[in-house]
């Protein structure tokens, strides 16, 4: 099979490999896919939290070269959007932009999944936090009250 | 790493297809035109001086293998040979027996051969293998019933290199009165293979797959002790005593002769060349990378070949890291299905080592400079890979993957 000339790039000169601390409070990570599948694809996000602004996106993927290009064109696209801006990207964008095949369409539905996942992650930690910090100030008050 | 130089990839994909032998196209020549008869025709020069050019062929065909040139049926390639074989013995020996044995490894021509026999009211019992891609011989002989007709094991697996004991196998057959098929296609001039020693019935080869012309391929049927029949499966002018009709297309089997004969003539030196450049390609990637496994029987399998899991990196992914070899993952005529290989997970190997399987094949034209920039490919690709591999970076964090929850897609 012949790849597109944006997937070869892509594949060639990834952007954003790595990884991020999936320990800091701003930073979103979604792990998507199944070894057994053949495609693995870990994207993650640095949000700041003033503005709503992916101010950073790495990943590292398991899978075909066009999985590779979808999850690091999506790195591409999500930085400099808001979370919400992030989530209106459509992996038919992705498949369009890299002119995938039918067969590997799938890679791409991986990436925006992957992309859904790191931002649901990053906000779940926000509400764990908040209602971390609700436990803490009630705690904190029940003490006051005694 | 060291430059490739010529700029069409290194060919390390020989159990897929062989270039034909330039020798082998030179024989072939004058038969397209100036010696273009039908060897068909008994009352001209031109029939007949193309019968003889087939006769010679049968016979470079049949000393091959150590038959008799009477045993030789040429067909278009392994694909039909398997066929005719399967499907023309059940048919043949309905009345002694509905049931065949076969194997989970075989070919898909020998597979779905066994499959159209089912679909026909026959019953066949597929053998499974070990972890080596082995079947099990006290298995064999225990599968083998009263109205067992015929048993199809390969003399060596297209995918991972595995032999199946041949003469073992030969051995329980004949003495149990069943016949035996070997489909030998990616034995042939690689493992050495006399019908007669190994109590092969019927052999399926092919000429692409050894130097020859595609297209072209034959069915060794034996002719004595015992003597085996078939129900054609193609229908017509009764050539090749009736098992196969059809104009022979004299090219081609002019082709397959001069690839067998050149077999015959240089096999011991070129399979000591080809092993040890495997044998230098393996150590040197296995020296080089962790987390590299052999798929397959290391201790019997073809020399000429080996196939590796990669883990951790997909085999696609990899394939096109490697700009300048030409390689394939599982088998050539499944790689379109996106289904791990069939043959590796038959063997116990986990879908996500049979996604990251490479099968390098070398041959005739295999050179040494290209195994050391074969490595070298291989090396650099499988390492910016791991470094980009989500699952790698788990391992070295020290997570058992298999203790972790996937959501499959
Ligand atoms: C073991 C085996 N049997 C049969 C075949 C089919 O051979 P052909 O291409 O001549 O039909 C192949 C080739 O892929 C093979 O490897
Ligand atoms: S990740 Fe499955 S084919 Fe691309």
């Amino acid at each position: 099979m012949a790849y597109s000339d944006k997937v070869l790039d892509h594949y060639n000169n990834p952007r954003n490999v790595g990884s991020l601390d999936k320990k800091e409070e701003d930073v979103g990570t979604g792990i998507v896919g199944a070894p057994e599948c053949g495609d693995v694809m870990k994207l993650q996000i640095k949000v700041d939290k003033e503005t709503g602004q992916i101010v950073d996106a790495k990943f590292k993927t398991y899978g075909c070269g066009s999985a590779i290009a979808s999850s690091s064109l999506a790195t591409e696209w999500v930085k400099g959007k808001t979370i919400n801006e992030a989530l209106e990207i459509k992996n038919s964008d992705i498949v369009e932009e890299l002119s995938l095949p039918p067969v590997k369409i799938h890679c791409s539905v991986l990436a925006e999944d992957a992309i859904r996942a790191a931002i649901e992650d990053y906000k779940s930690k926000q509400e764990n936090k908040d209602t971390e910090e609700k436990a803490k100030t009630e705690d904190h008050a029940q003490e006051q009250g005694k | 790493m060291k430059p490739n130089k010529c700029k069409r990839p290194i060919y390390m994909d020989y159990n897929a297809t062989t270039p034909c032998d330039p020798r082998v196209v030179q024989a072939m020549l004058p038969y397209f035109h100036e010696k273009f008869g039908n060897p068909a025709s008994r009352s001209h020069a031109y029939g007949w001086v193309a019968e003889e050019a087939v006769s010679k062929a049968r016979r470079q065909v049949a000393d091959l293998i150590g038959a008799s040139p009477k045993e030789i049926v040429f067909t278009s390639g392994a694909t039909e040979s398997d066929n005719l074989a399967i499907k023309g013995v059940a048919q043949m020996y309905a009345e002694k027996g509905k049931h065949v044995i076969s194997c989970v490894t075989e070919h898909k021509a020998v597979l779905d051969s066994c499959k159209r026999l089912e679909t026909w009211g026959y019953e066949v019992s597929f053998l499974p293998v070990d972890a080596k891609g082995r079947i099990d011989l006290e298995e064999l002989k225990s599968t083998i019933r009263k109205d067992t007709i015929l048993v199809s094991l390969m003399a060596a697996n297209n995918e991972t290199g595995t032999y199946h004991p041949i003469e073992a196998i030969g051995e329980i057959t004949r003495e149990r009165g069943v016949l035996f098929h070997c489909d030998a296609t990616q034995a042939i001039g690689k493992r050495e293979i006399d019908v007669d020693k190994a109590k092969i019935d019927l052999l399926s080869l092919s000429g692409h797959k050894i130097y020859g012309p595609k297209g072209i391929g034959a069915l060794y049927v034996r002719r004595r002790n015992p003597r085996v029949r078939l129900v054609a499966q193609i229908d017509g002018g009764g050539h090749e005593r009736g098992m196969r009709s059809g104009t022979l297309p004299v090219t081609q089997i002019v082709g397959l002769g001069e690839a067998c004969a050149l077999l015959q003539e240089n096999m011991k030196e070129e399979v000591q060349r080809v092993q040890s450049l495997r044998d230098r390609l393996e150590k040197s990637i296995l020296e080089q990378l962790d987390y590299v496994y052999i798929n397959g029987d290391p201790d019997n399998r073809l020399p000429s070949m080996t196939n590796l899991s990669f883990a951790y990196v997909e085999g696609e992914s990899l394939i096109m890291g490697m700009k300048d070899l030409a390689v394939s993952s599982g088998s050539a005529c499944t790689s379109a299905s996106l289904e791990p290989s069939y043959v590796l997970k038959a063997a116990g190997v986990e879908d996500e080592l049979a996604h990251s399987s490479i099968r390098f094949s070398l041959g005739r034209f295999t050179k040494e400079e290209e195994i050391d920039v074969a490595v070298g490919q291989v090396v650099s690709a499988v390492k910016r890979l791991r470094e980009m591999s989500p699952l790698y970076e788990l391992v070295q964090e020290g997570v058992d993957l298999k203790s972790v929850k996937w959501e499959a897609h």
